[in-house]
C-alpha cells in the first residue's frame, strides 16, 4: 500500500509546554488510522497542525510525496485533507446543499452554482451511504444527520484523507453501526481515515492501526485487529486503571418524584408529561440522544427551569422552591453536560472555582461578605487533595486544567456538600478511559453513602456498568425504568430510536 | 505576500503587561502627532504646551485634578458594570440625575451640617443615579432587553428633562435668564482643598470610592459573583450564585457611581446645575475604564490622564493655534491602541511563508 500521509518528528510548544513531542507517523492509502490518547495527550495539537491552524516548532508533514505549507488550512483542504470537528460548523438557517458549498464561493460571487452541486451531492450521498435531503433546513437535523453533512462536505471538496474528531461522541449506536459502515465504504474506494476518539470498543471495531499518543509523545503503535482493549487503555492512561465496580445496596425511602411534568417554551427541547421516582442509593440511568429534553429534564430538576405544568415533590420538602439556590439547599447537585461552559468559569483561579457554591459558609467569610482567603485556600486545597484534581497551584487559571481534573473539581465541589440527589449529565462525555473510572468510582460511592443519582448519558456502556434502572428519553417522553439487568444494548438502542414511544 | 496569524499566549510575560499600555500611549502620541503636523504646528512644540497646560503651575494641575474627579466616578461605574458584562452606556444620564438630585435636595429643602449634609447629598445623588439604571436592569432581566441601547437612548431622555427644568419650574430667578439651577446652599458645597483653585473635595471623595470598589471587587463576596457572573454566567449560576441578585447590585452600584459624578460637578465644581454640567463625562468614563482594563485603582490614573489631554489640550490650542478637537482624537486614538495593544498581549503574531506571485 502506499504512503498518502507521512508525519516526521512533529514537534509543538507553548511556552516551555512540549504540545507534541517529535511525532511520527504514516497514514497508508484506504486505511482507517486511530489516535488514542487522553485530553490534553496531544491529538487536538497535532491534529490542528494536518489541518493548517497551527506551524509546529520543529518537523515535517509530507502528503502524498509534497510538504504540506503549515498554517494554511486552505493549502490543507485544496492537497485533499477534511476534517470533521467535534463540534459541527454548520449554518442552522441555511439548507443542507448551501452549508456543503458555501465555505468554497469567492465571497464576490452573485450566485452559488447549486444545480451542478446537487449531482455531485447525490452521488457522493448514495456511494458512501450517507442519505440526506439536500433542500431541508440544518436547523431541523439530528445530529447524526448534521454529521453526515460534515463528512459529505469534505467529501465534496475531494479529500483524500479525512480526519474525525470524537465522531460517535453523540450517536445512538445504531447511527455508529451506520457511521462505521460508510467509513467502511470510503476505504473501499481509496481513502483514508484518522479517528479521533476515546471510545475504544468502537475504535477497535474499525481501526487497522492505532497510535497511543501520552503527555505529547508518541508511546506505541498497535495493530487494532490483535489489540488487547484493557492493555490500550493502560498504555493511554500510563498506569492501572481502577475499574469502577458497581455494587447493589438496598433501596432507601423515595426522594423525589415528578408529577406529569411538562415543559412547553421555545427556548429549550420540550417534555410531555414526565414521571419520575427516585430513591436514596439508587442510581436512574436515563438514556436518550442529544436533543430529546434530557437537559430540560435536568435543568427542571435543579430549579434551572420552572416546569409548564405537573409539580415536583422532594421528599421532605416543605420549602418553596424558587431558585436553583433553594434546590442546593434542599441537597440536590447539578452535574451541567458542557462542563467548560456551563460547569467551571475558566478564567478564574482554582480556588475561587471550588468555593462557589459555598458562598454562604460562614467559615469561608464573615459576616460583611469578607471572603476569608486562608481558609477558602484550605478548602480548596483539601478539596482537590480529596477528588484528585491535578494541578500546579490552586491560584492557577481553571482553563488550563485538562476535562477530567475540570470534572472531578465540579463533581468534589458537590460531594463536599453530602448531596441527597445527584443529576449528573454526560459525567464523562469526552473523558479520557482514566478519568472516567475516577469520575464514575466517585459516582458509585456517592451512592454508597445513600446519594440518589440520576445519570444521564449518551454512552450506553456507562449507563449499563453504573444504573440500577434504565429510563430512555425520546421526543420529551420518558419511559418507564426497567432493571439494568434484564435490558440490554440493543433494545435500549431501539427505544432512544423511538421504538415503544407513541 | 507576507501572512502572518495570531496564536494564543499560553502564559504573558510580566514585562509586556506592564509596558503595553505605555507602548500604546506612545504610538498614539505620535498617531495624533502627524495630525498636528497636517494642522501646521510643530508637534513637539504642541506637546509641549499640553503638558505644561496640563501639570505645568499649581492652578493647571489643580485644574486636571478636579477635571479627572467625574471622569473617575464615571470610569468606575463602568468598571464595575462591564465586570459583570452589564453594559451600561448610561452613566451621561446617570451623572445627571445625580445632578437632579442634589440640586432637588441641596438647595433648601434639607438643610443639615456641612458633615452630614455633603454625605447625604452623596447618598441621595448615588441613589438618583441607581434608581435610573434599575428600570433598566428590570427590562434586562425579566424580557432580555438590550441595555447597551436603553442606557444610551435613556442618556437623551435625562438630558432633555433637565433642559427642560432649566428652562421651566426649576430655573433660578436670580441667574439674570440664564437657563441654571438655584446654588446650592453653603452647608453642601464641597469646600476646596487647594486654595484659590477650583480644586474640591469631591477628587477625595472619588479616590476614596475608587479604593472602596477595589475593595468591594477585590475582597468580598459581592465582588467574587460579579467576576464570576460576567466571566461565565452559566456556570455561576449552575453553582448558585444569584444572577438577577447580582446584576441588581452591579447596576446600581454602578449608576450610583455615575450619580456622584453628578454631585461632585453641581455641589463641588459649579455650585448649581446647569446644561452644560457634564462635557460627555459619562461617555468619558467608558474610555478611562478601558484604559485601565477595569482595575479601579487604574482608573485613579487613567481618569487623570484623560483629564490632563482635555486640560491640556485646551492651553495647546490656545498657543498653538490648533483645534481643540485633538484632545477627543488623542483619546480615541489611545483607547484604540490599548484594546490593540490587549491583543498583542494575549497572542503572538506568526509570520510565515513569502509566497512567491506566479
Amino acid at each position: 500500500m502506499t504512503t498518502l500521509l507521512k508525519v516526521e518528528k512533529i514537534t509543538k510548544k507553548f511556552g516551555d509546554f512540549y504540545a507534541n513531542d517529535q511525532i511520527s507517523f504514516e497514514v497508508k492509502k484506504s486505511e482507517v488510522l486511530a489516535i488514542l490518547g487522553e485530553n490534553g495527550a496531544g491529538k487536538t495539537t497535532l491534529m490542528n497542525i494536518l489541518f493548517g491552524h497551527y506551524t509546529p516548532d520543529a518537523g515535517n508533514v509530507n502528503f502524498e510525496g509534497n510538504a504540506i505549507e503549515f498554517g494554511n488550512t486552505n493549502n490543507a483542504i485544496k492537497l485533499g485533507i477534511g476534517m470533521v470537528h467535534q463540534h459541527f460548523t454548520l449554518a442552522e438557517n441555511l439548507t443542507v446543499l448551501e452549508n456543503i458549498i458555501i465555505g468554497r464561493q469567492s465571497i464576490f460571487s452573485m450566485s452559488l452554482p447549486k444545480r451542478h452541486a446537487r449531482v455531485k451531492i447525490l452521488e457522493l450521498s448514495k456511494k458512501f451511504g450517507l442519505p440526506i435531503d439536500p433542500d431541508e433546513l440544518v436547523a431541523n437535523l439530528s445530529v447524526s444527520e448534521k454529521q453526515r453533512i460534515e463528512i459529505l462536505k469534505t467529501l465534496f471538496l475531494d479529500c483524500k484523507l479525512l480526519i474525525l474528531d470524537e465522531p460517535t461522541a453523540a450517536l445512538t449506536p445504531q447511527e455508529t453501526d451506520a457511521l462505521f459502515s460508510t467509513i467502511r465504504s470510503m476505504i473501499e474506494t481509496g481513502l483514508s481515515v484518522i479517528l479521533i476518539s476515546h471510545k475504544l470498543n468502537e475504535i477497535l471495531a474499525v481501526s487497522d492501526r492505532i497510535i497511543v499518543l501520552r503527555n505529547g509523545s508518541s508511546v506505541g503503535e498497535i495493530d487494532a485487529h490483535s489489540a488487547d482493549r484493557k492493555k490500550i487503555a493502560e498504555m493511554i492512561v500510563g498506569k492501572k486503571i481502577d475499574y469502577p465496580q458497581k455494587k447493589k445496596i438496598p433501596r432507601k425511602s423515595k426522594v423525589l418524584s415528578l408529577v406529569d411534568v411538562s415543559y412547553n417554551k421555545t427556548d429549550a427541547p420540550n417534555l410531555s408529561k414526565v414521571n419520575l421516582d427516585l430513591y436514596g442509593g439508587q442510581i436512574l440511568g436515563i438514556a436518550g440522544v442529544a436533543g430529546n429534553g434530557q437537559t430540560t429534564l435536568a435543568k427542571i430538576l435543579s430549579g434551572h427551569f420552572k416546569p409548564t405544568q405537573g409539580k415536583i415533590v422532594f421528599n421532605e420538602a416543605k420549602s418553596v422552591l424558587t431558585s436553583p439556590k433553594s434546590f442546593m439547599d434542599l441537597g440536590v447537585a447539578y452535574i451541567p453536560e458542557d462542563r467548560n461552559s456551563d460547569g467551571i468559569v475558566g478564567d478564574m483561579e482554582i480556588w475561587e472555582n471550588a468555593i462557589m457554591t459555598e458562598m454562604d459558609d460562614p467559615y469561608l467569610r464573615n459576616s460583611l461578605g469578607i471572603i476569608n482567603k486562608k481558609t477558602s485556600f484550605d478548602r480548596s486545597e483539601n478539596l482537590c487533595e480529596t477528588y484528585d484534581v491535578r494541578m500546579q497551584s490552586i491560584k492557577q487559571r481553571s482553563r488550563l486544567l485538562s476535562g477530567g481534573n475540570v470534572q472531578k473539581l465540579l463533581l468534589g465541589r458537590w460531594l463536599m456538600r453530602k448531596p441527597k440527589i445527584i443529576i449528573a449529565c454526560q459525567p464523562t462525555r469526552g473523558l479520557d478511559e482514566g478519568a472516567i473510572a475516577s469520575i464514575q468510582n466517585l459516582l458509585l460511592k456517592a451512592q454508597q453513602n445513600g446519594s440518589a443519582i440520576i445519570l444521564i448519558s449518551e454512552d450506553l456502556d456507562e449507563l449499563l456498568t453504573m444504573s440500577d434502572d434504565i429510563s430512555v428519553m425520546y421526543k420529551g417522553m420518558l419511559s418507564d425504568p426497567t432493571e439494568t439487568s434484564s435490558t440490554d444494548k440493543l433494545s435500549i438502542g431501539l427505544r432512544m430510536a423511538g421504538d415503544g414511544f407513541l | 505576500m507576507i501572512k502572518f496569524r495570531l496564536e494564543e499566549r499560553a502564559k504573558s510575560p510580566y514585562w509586556l503587561i506592564i509596558l503595553s499600555p505605555f507602548i500604546a500611549i506612545l504610538v498614539a502620541i505620535i498617531l495624533a502627532g502627524i495630525l498636528i503636523v497636517l494642522a501646521g504646528a510643530n508637534p513637539f512644540e504642541s506637546y509641549y504646551q499640553l503638558i505644561i497646560g496640563a501639570f505645568g503651575s499649581k492652578n493647571s494641575f489643580a485644574e486636571t485634578l478636579a477635571r479627572a474627579t467625574p471622569i473617575i466616578l464615571t470610569g468606575l461605574a463602568a468598571s464595575i458594570a462591564f465586570r459583570a458584562k452589564f453594559w451600561n452606556i448610561g452613566a451621561e444620564g446617570q451623572l445627571y440625575f445625580g445632578a437632579l438630585a442634589t440640586t432637588f435636595f441641596g438647595t433648601g429643602l434639607v438643610v443639615l451640617p456641612s458633615i452630614l449634609m455633603i454625605p447625604f447629598m452623596f447618598i441621595m445623588g448615588a441613589l438618583a443615579g441607581g434608581l435610573l439604571l434599575l428600570p433598566l436592569v428590570l427590562l434586562k432581566l425579566y424580557y432580555k432587553v438590550d441595555e447597551v441601547v436603553t442606557t444610551l437612548l435613556l442618556n437623551f431622555v435625562v438630558v432633555l428633562l433637565v433642559s427642560y427644568l432649566l428652562e421651566g419650574p426649576w430655573k433660578d430667578p436670580m441667574s439674570l435668564g440664564w437657563p441654571q439651577g438655584k446654588s446650592v446652599i453653603d452647608e453642601g458645597v464641597l469646600p476646596q482643598i487647594l486654595s484659590k483653585t477650583r480644586l474640591h473635595l469631591g477628587f477625595i471623595i472619588s479616590i476614596f470610592f475608587a479604593f472602596s470598589v477595589w475593595f468591594i471587587l477585590s475582597k468580598t463576596v459581592i465582588g467574587y459573583r460579579i467576576k464570576s457572573v460576567g466571566l461565565n454566567a452559566a456556570a455561576a449560576s449552575h453553582a448558585g450564585v444569584p444572577i438577577f441578585k447580582t446584576v441588581l447590585i452591579v447596576a446600581l452600584l454602578s449608576g450610583g457611581m455615575a450619580g456622584m459624578a453628578g454631585v461632585t460637578e453641581t455641589a463641588g465644581l459649579k455650585g448649581y446645575l446647569t446644561l452644560d454640567l457634564s462635557p460627555g463625562f459619562g461617555y468619558a468614563g467608558i474610555a478611562v475604564a478601558m484604559l485601565a482594563n477595569l482595575n479601579p485603582i487604574g482608573v485613579i490614573f487613567s481618569g487623570v490622564f484623560l483629564a490632563s489631554i482635555y486640560v491640556g489640550a485646551d492651553a495647546m490650542s490656545r498657543a498653538m493655534n490648533v483645534p481643540t478637537y485633538l484632545a477627543d482624537v488623542i483619546v480615541a486614538l489611545t483607547v484604540l491602541c490599548i484594546l490593540l495593544s490587549l491583543v498583542f498581549v494575549n497572542y503572538k503574531i506568526l509570520f510565515f511563508g513569502v509566497k512567491k506571485n506566479d
